[in-house]
């Protein structure tokens, strides 16, 4: 083969990055973007533009690409679709070589895929809508650092999904009134109460003063009750020595679960976290504030489901994925897709759940689920029949707004909870019998009767922003 | 709507005690038991009886009773197998469980007679 001669100057990015024969490769990251071209750029150059300067590419030649071999790292454009019911936009399908990426870190991926390229120029709108991570890439990331099945051996829970509650108000409380919010929830039956993502160390309440009442609210409620219960001590910090500091009060606390914001706390730190969790055997939940900054435009961003693949790989325990029901963001099918994503070995491509390829997750655990944000007892049924077991449901205000009390509000959570699993495993059909159920139930608890005479008439019948592409266009 | 009730839940009061999934429910009937029984079997699971003195319920293991029944799909002998180690050890808490070998845990585990608690 005769050696390349350098051409200075401004070539086509199509000339180089856009490849429509390219068989890809089993090892090779695959990324969809849905891109937004400015006025008069050809989807094929925009395609090439974003694969390029995703990957090995710079708006000039360079003579120093000659010194090596850019075929072989070079990221190429390899796809172009249709975006259904949007023709100012299209999808385009980039494959990178494996080999541009540092083994396990999710920090180095997103930095190339999400990077400069997203301010680019001859491209109005950028959002990455889906990454195929390859299995060789999996198999070099941590993951979470105990997964589901090892979850529900530690705290002992099987056949249910489990319980949570947000402590609120979510600033402003002593540690010591915090703990008995938390004491209240844990011995009326709830497996779990969180910190707010806002709870950090402020000077209302600093960290290891709430660490330390919450400990005592465990210990007591575990006691009464007979049976494990956590709760999501925030260890999201400024700075990660004080992000571990906390990590080891907690664990010295003999606490089994933490948490961490790994959108705000960053993946740098969230890995760190999950692999201390790992060596340490402490639980780790992950909330996702800023994911919607990032996710909820339809047109620029990341989509969530990116975000949690990249959240999979990087290690936590839990995450947030939004209700379907409650008062957050979150269409049905979408979120039926990525918590496949979360939860499962194998998840196919399927465009009516917006997945764009199929992604082998090898040995990695799963993680739970975790719905949470304007959800009561009237919701059970439902979430129950679109989640399924190994999810937590997380009820804040309805728990704490019972009218008798947060331990009377647990009560009423769990007892739902359970007359809807038993119901579910009797073939009966959850959405449509739900009132019944719950009906059924209330006749021996006064507490579920009340939290229901409480909240019947809450709804939040509000579109959602960012529908799938396919849900738009039938 | 009615007056605030207190929440009666005590360390003092073994009743306080719960263990597990529907232990929050009403003790259920042969009926619904059998119901749930099968369920586990109808999912492919494995049906297991354990059991345990009141005073070490919290630990992971309780005793087996016997083996897990692999490939059991009879409801009857499966319901027959937890009574006759109920009656074996009536002062017991006996636990009917559905091994999930494909996902390595267990897909159901309920609490079918309990012990006086402690």
């Amino acid at each position: 083969m005769a050696a390349k001669t350098y051409l200075a100057g401004v070539k086509e990015y199509r000339q180089t990055y856009w490849e429509p024969d390219y068989q890809v490769k089993d090892t090779d990251l695959l990324a969809c973007f849905k891109i937004t071209p400015q006025p008069g750029v050809g989807r094929e150059e925009a395609a090439a533009a974003v694969a390029a300067e995703s990957s090995t590419g710079t708006w000039t030649t360079v003579w120093t690409d000659l010194l090596t071999d850019l075929e072989y790292y070079k990221g190429r454009a390899y796809r172009i679709e249709d975006v259904p019911g949007d023709p100012g936009s299209h999808y385009a399908f980039v494959a990178y070589p494996i080999d541009l990426f540092e083994e396990g870190s999710v920090v180095n991926v997103l930095t190339s895929l999400a990077g400069n390229v997203f301010g680019f120029k001859a491209i109005r709108a950028l959002r990455l809508e889906d990454v195929r991570f390859p299995l060789a890439y999996v198999k070099t990331c941590g993951g979470p650092p105990h997964g589901i099945q090892a979850e529900r051996d530690k705290l002992d829970k099987y056949g249910r999904p489990l319980l949570g509650c947000t402590i609120k108000p979510k600033l402003g409380l002593s540690a010591k009134n915090y703990g008995r919010a938390v004491y209240e929830c844990l011995r009326g039956g709830l497996d779990f109460t969180k910190d707010d993502e806002n709870v950090n160390s402020q000077p209302f309440m600093r960290w290891r003063d709430r660490f330390g009442f919450v400990a005592e609210a465990i210990a007591k409620s575990e006691a009464e009750t007979g049976e494990r219960k956590g709760h999501y001590l925030n260890v999201t910090a400024p700075t990660p020595e004080e992000m571990y500091k906390r990590a080891a009060f907690a664990k010295e606390l003999g606490m089994p679960i933490v948490m961490h914001d790994f959108l705000t706390g960053g993946f740098c730190a969230n890995t760190g976290l999950a692999n201390w969790c790992r060596e340490n055997g402490v639980l780790l939940h992950i909330h996702r504030a800023m994911h919607a900054v990032i996710d909820r435009d339809r047109h620029h961003g990341i989509h969530f489901r990116v975000l949690l693949k990249a959240l999979r790989l990087s290690g936590g325990d839990h995450l947030h994925t939004g209700t379907v029901v409650g008062k957050l963001e979150g269409d049905r099918q979408a979120t039926l897709g990525w918590i496949d994503l979360l939860r499962e070995r194998f998840v196919k491509e399927d465009r009516s759940r917006g997945i764009f390829f199929d992604q082998d997750w090898g040995s990695m655990p799963g993680l739970f689920a975790v719905a949470s944000g304007g959800i009561h007892v009237w919701h059970m049924p439902a979430l129950l029949a679109i989640f399924g077991d190994d999810a937590v449901f997380q009820f804040g205000g309805g728990t704490l707004g019972h009218p008798w009390g947060n331990a009377a509000g647990a009560a009423a959570n769990r007892i739902a909870l359970e007359a809807c699993v038993e119901a579910r495993n009797q073939g009966r059909d959850l959405e449509r019998e739900g009132t019944e159920i719950l009906t059924g139930a209330a006749r021996s608890s006064p507490e579920l009767r009340a939290a229901m005479d409480t909240w019947k008439e809450v709804k939040f019948e509000f579109d959602t922003v960012d529908k799938l592409d396919v849900a738009q266009a039938a | 709507m009615s007056a605030i009730q207190d929440y009666r839940s005590r360390l003092s009061d073994p009743a306080s005690r719960k263990l597990g999934t529907f232990s929050y429910l009403p003790p259920m009937s042969p009926e619904r038991i059998r119901k749930q029984v099968e369920y586990l079997v109808a999912r492919g699971w494995t049906p297991a009886i354990e059991h345990t003195e009141p005073d070490h319920a919290r630990g992971s293991y309780w005793y087996m009773w016997k083996l897990p029944m692999f490939g059991e799909l009879s409801v009857e002998r499966v319901l027959a197998e937890a009574e006759a180690c109920h009656k074996a050890h009536p002062g017991h808490h006996v636990r009917l469980i559905g091994y999930d070998r494909l996902r390595q845990t267990q897909g159901a585990a309920m609490v079918i007679h309990r012990g006086k608690p402690v």
